[in-house]
């Protein structure tokens, strides 16, 4: 019973913010976010401070349901994705999302005065595939700052990002491209598990 | 000092002057940016035939910065307060601008390298020899560090094979040759130092203060590198690519296609009803 109410109440959550994103334009969905995110951790002295499971919660709330994490870690990997078992691509996501969560976690902390300027759209507006262009100003020069983002529903979904001219799913394809050569998905997952084990046994600095 | 400084005002309202009458005729000068230049092949390499050579260059740098740079960089961010490393930084980034205008007076970027004039003559005189980025404030903002290498790439230069350098580390045939024969005497210190001692002493101070800026960077790579190599190659090459195309490279490589398995087990709860994505999502 308990189990019911609590999918109702996210359904009913799900269903707010679809009818909240439906309005959104490209630029303004990324704007939206990425502001929430900023706000979230300026207003959050435990996460400035670099509060590792708090960070987490954040990531967890106002990132990954922008983005189609799925897609992206089938990029990465690559046409191997295809012939994974589904035990394999289950691993695999969850193995990717540790990582990437510990990666957002570093840069979050960098958070401090900065702020996002989204850049105009050039794209056809009714395209299904867009990309977003923004740069994070603060101390020092502007960064890069670029969304791939697809539509999904009535909303979008981020499915890659570029930090100053690095396409993050190219970044990840050169760090697998090796382990997968050499050991199939499963020698990558279990890279990825051990730097995950690695990541987290480390002494936060 | 007094001379000097009433020398440097009239300086000031003079590139004061200068700068707002070249501003003004900015707007009408038409930015050939549309104009992509015939770029043959490959203009950054994705190659890495040097790769064995590469890694041990690598794995040195790796050394020296663990046992002499970064020490030394940490006791400089003790000792040099924050303001002060800042005005550093911005010194250092003015004498970079005037290379920078340089460039793209060569790259033909006309009303970028008009910006980024005045941006190096408002930073030289009211922002004190460059000490406060008073530019930036005005709405002046550094839209690009440009150098040599990049220049070449423009013009269709090919990089050559990707190369780890000795101390200077990531670079390309193309880029370390400009770098170590040119772009170090134009872009620097060098530019305004003449003395080998003096130019030693600010080629130190340049070195920890970009070594400061980049304690978080590193902590970050090492958090998310299976192969830290790889990873700083790929960023590198990529990144020179995409400063040569102004951060708006044409898309030769598709960008991340959607697999045809994942789409299919994507599909279902997204088509079913976006409350259920989006509750799938949440969860």
């Amino acid at each position: 019973m308990k189990a019911l109410g609590l999918t109702v109440a996210m359904a009913t959550a799900g269903l707010v913010g679809a009818a909240r994103a439906e309005a959104l334009a490209p630029d303004a969905f990324v704007r939206q976010v990425s502001n929430d995110v900023i706000e979230a951790v300026k207003s959050d002295k435990a996460i400035q401070a670099g509060d590792v499971n708090r960070i987490r919660t954040l990531v967890d709330s106002k990132v990954m349901p922008h983005v189609n994490f799925q897609r992206m870690t089938a990029s990465s990997v690559g046409p191997q994705w295809r012939s994974a078992t589904p035990d394999q691509q289950k691993r695999m996501l969850e193995e990717f999302k540790t990582l990437m969560v510990n990666t957002y976690s570093g840069a979050l902390t960098q958070v401090k005065d900065q702020s996002i300027n989204v850049k105009p759209l050039r794209g056809a507006a009714d395209a299904t595939e867009q990309i977003v262009r923004t740069e994070v100003r603060g101390k020092g020069d502007p960064i890069q700052l670029d969304y791939r983002i697809e539509k999904a529903g009535d909303g979008w979904k981020i499915y890659d990002v570029n930090v100053g001219g690095f396409w993050l799913v190219e970044a990840y394809k050169g760090q697998f491209a090796k382990d997968l050569s050499a050991g199939g998905m499963d020698a990558l997952i279990n890279a990825l598990a051990t730097k995950n084990k690695s990541l987290a046994a480390a002494p936060k600095s | 000092m007094t001379v000097r400084l009433r020398g440097l005002s009239r300086t000031a309202t003079a590139s004061l002057v200068l700068a707002l009458a070249l501003l003004g005729g900015c707007a009408s000068i038409p930015e050939p940016h549309a104009v992509r230049l015939p770029i043959p092949g490959e203009i950054v390499t994705r190659s890495d035939p040097w790769e064995a050579f590469n890694r041990r260059m690598f794995n040195f740098n790796e050394g020296v910065d663990r046992a002499i740079v970064k020490p030394a960089a940490l006791v400089y961010q003790k000792v040099v307060p924050q303001w002060l490393r800042t005005g550093v930084g911005n010194m250092l980034g003015n004498l970079g601008d005037v290379w920078s205008a340089a460039n793209l007076a060569l790259q033909i970027k006309p009303r970028a390298a008009v910006e980024m004039t005045a941006r190096v003559m408002f930073n030289s005189t009211f922002g004190l020899g460059g000490f406060i980025d008073i530019a930036d404030e005005i709405g002046l903002q550094r839209s690009s560090v440009e150098d040599l290498g990049q220049t070449l790439g423009v013009w269709g230069v090919p990089s050559g094979p990707y190369v780890v350098l000795p101390f200077l580390g990531p670079s390309t045939v193309r880029d370390g040759l400009t770098l170590v024969t040119v772009d170090n005497r134009y872009s620097g210190p060098s530019l305004v130092l003449s003395e080998p001692r003096d130019r030693n002493g600010a080629t130190l101070v340049r070195l920890l203060n970009t070594r400061v800026g980049l304690l978080n960077a590193g902590r970050v790579l090492d958090d998310i590198a299976l192969d830290k190599y790889v990873l700083l190659r790929d960023a590198y090459l990529a990144r020179r690519r995409s400063l040569i195309y102004d951060g708006d490279p044409p898309e030769d490589d598709a960008p991340p296609a959607k697999p045809a398995a994942a789409e299919a087990s994507v599909t279902p709860p997204a088509a079913a009803a976006a409350p259920a994505a989006a509750a799938s999502a949440a969860k």
